[in-house]
């Protein structure tokens, strides 16, 4: 028999302490879809998705009221649309975006991720006309996401494509400037990006997943927060222990999720992303737990270290909860999306540069961060070669999502709304990597021995 | 199949009656009733069994919420499962 301190725990944990699961993602492959008529291949990628999603915000929401637990997002990932594009060479791409963010409505997802290619080794055709069309394609739809992979541990950097996308993440951000700038905000640039990751803006559907797939994505900051201050003044090997065992709980209902859908849906269970994702919501975020470890405010010297012991015990206590695991699976810090984040940036306690350490030992990068408005493409390129490299040479995914705030300055703040957050906009260093990135070119793939 | 009542609030007359009364309504049979009083907050956890209850799942949350909110208490209903996954391994 289940006892009453675990039931009264879970409800404490759903009610006061924000723990949900944050998405419930359906991997579905368009490679069947493809057509050298771009008409064609749009109606077949709509009607596939419709056909496959039909039920899936119906049976998420059965699921969140039976079993009680809030499931925030159901969400769509795709094929990149690269591959698709590459067999209408003369079109515009644009007409998938269309037609993916069409069929976001129709089955009712809230974004539609897999606007996407992947050139960590170079372009294949179909891949640049897409990263040319991506600002368009962001300003003129509102649930596709887009991602771009331009670099990995076995392939190096291709820098010619880093040099591309700080040029498109500025036109993502001109072309929605009234809007906030908010279509780069639905970009992110991938360095060994995940082919089951069902967080957005990163998601796609990669081309070694079957046809069709659940991935489950949970979150819980609030809940590791809350149990750590329950916990007092114990030591850090305690402190491992207590998050462990919270992202052990916080899985299992994942894990029981992700299974539960799988099976209403008849569609094959893929992973269970265990992620500490948090929410511009006051309680739930990831800066507030590295701060009951006892740092004085996030950005403080100790924050990397915190956060290193964070994401590793996250990991560990959700390993052993699902059966399989995959996605980014880590700790969050994107910048506007966490309220104890944002308080930092705004106290100048945290700096670009802190974050950027700080994601060499977390599960993503420098993730929605407001740049200011006159930040020039080459140094936009020179950070996502910096983050790139990071990820490159740790055999870990790195992402870069900024966003310039066109018009703009440090100190000033953007206001995308929602789950996307607010924040203030954050000072850079102003030196130029122009010539650096004028080159061009690839970094070779890095040593993956002699480690020393 | 089983499922979890809680119900958490202020105390006031009449809460496991109106509670016990909706669950007879639609066939839900209670396995098990633990409550306490705390200074005036009242907790209560039920065991039912919903194996033959005559309205879908979600109807029987919706009506247990709604009376939950009339009464000045909060009532969750929730399949047992959650807490297996949660705390046992």
């Amino acid at each position: 028999m289940i006892n009453s301190h675990d039931i009264l725990e879970t409800i404490n944990m759903i009610d006061n302490e924000n723990l949900d699961v944050r998405t419930i993602t359906m991997g579905i492959s368009l490679l069947d879809c493809i057509d050298d008529n771009i008409d064609i291949a749009c109606k077949k990628v709509y009607d596939k998705i419709c056909r496959y999603a039909e039920k899936l915000v119906r049976t998420g929401e059965d699921i969140s009221k039976e079993y009680g637990i809030p499931i925030i997002h159901k969400r769509i990932s795709v094929t990149p649309i690269a591959m698709l594009a590459a067999a209408c060479p003369t079109m515009s791409p644009v007409k998938f975006a269309k037609a993916l963010d069409m069929a976001a409505d129709t089955v009712g997802v809230n974004f539609v991720g897999g606007y996407s290619a992947l050139v960590h080794k170079g372009f294949a055709q179909g891949d640049y006309a897409l990263i040319e069309s991506i600002p368009e394609a962001l300003s003129i739809t509102e649930k596709v996401c887009s991602s771009v992979n331009i670099g990995s541990t076995k392939a190096g950097i291709n820098m010619d494509a880093v040099a591309k996308m700080g040029k498109i993440i500025r036109q993502a951000a001109e072309l929605t400037a009234d809007r906030d700038c908010i279509g780069a905000a639905k970009l992110v640039v991938f360095c060994n990006a995940p082919e089951d990751n069902p967080f957005m803006a990163g998601a796609f559907h990669g081309v070694g997943e079957p046809d069709c797939v659940i991935n489950v994505g949970v979150s819980g900051p609030g809940v590791v927060r809350a149990a750590l201050a329950k916990a007092g003044d114990c030591n850090i090997t305690e402190v491992a222990d207590i998050v462990k065992k919270t992202a052990f709980k916080i899985t299992r209902m994942g894990q029981l999720v992700a299974k539960e859908a799988s099976r209403r849906l008849s569609v094959p269970f893929g992973i269970v992303d265990l992620s500490l994702a948090p929410t511009p919501a006051i309680g739930d975020s990831v800066a507030y737990i590295l701060e009951e470890m006892g740092l004085e405010q996030c950005g403080a010297h100790g924050t990397t270290a915190c956060l290193a012991l964070l994401n590793d015990a996250v990991k560990k206590g959700g390993v052993m909860a699902s059966s399989h695991v995959g996605g980014l699976s880590g700790a969050f810090i994107p910048v506007t999306e966490d309220a104890g984040m944002i308080e930092a940036a705004r106290s100048k306690a945290l700096s670009l540069t802190k974050l950027e350490a700080m994601t060499a030992v977390c599960s993503v990068g420098l993730d929605m961060i407001a740049i200011p408005g006159d930040t020039s493409a080459e140094i936009i390129s020179g950070i996502i070669a910096d983050e790139a490299a990071i990820g490159m040479v740790n055999s870990k995914t790195t992402a870069v999502r900024l966003i310039p705030a066109i018009g703009k300055n440090a100190g000033e703040e953007l206001n995308f709304g929602g789950l996307l957050g607010n924040g203030p906009i954050m000072d850079i260093n102003p030196k130029s990597p122009a010539k650096f990135i004028s080159r061009g070119g690839r970094i070779p793939a890095p040593m993956q021995s002699l480690k020393n | 199949m089983n499922a979890v009542i809680t119900v958490l609030g202020k105390d006031n007359v009449g809460i496991l009656a109106k509670v016990s009364n909706e669950c007879a309504n639609v066939d839900v049979n209670i396995l098990e009733v633990t409550q306490s009083v705390l200074q005036g907050m009242f907790a209560m956890i039920m065991f039912v069994d919903i194996t033959n209850c005559t309205v879908p799942f979600a109807h029987l949350v919706d009506t247990l919420t709604e009376k939950g909110e009339q009464m000045g208490v909060k009532v969750h209903v929730m399949h047992e499962d959650i807490f297996n996954a949660m705390h046992k391994i």
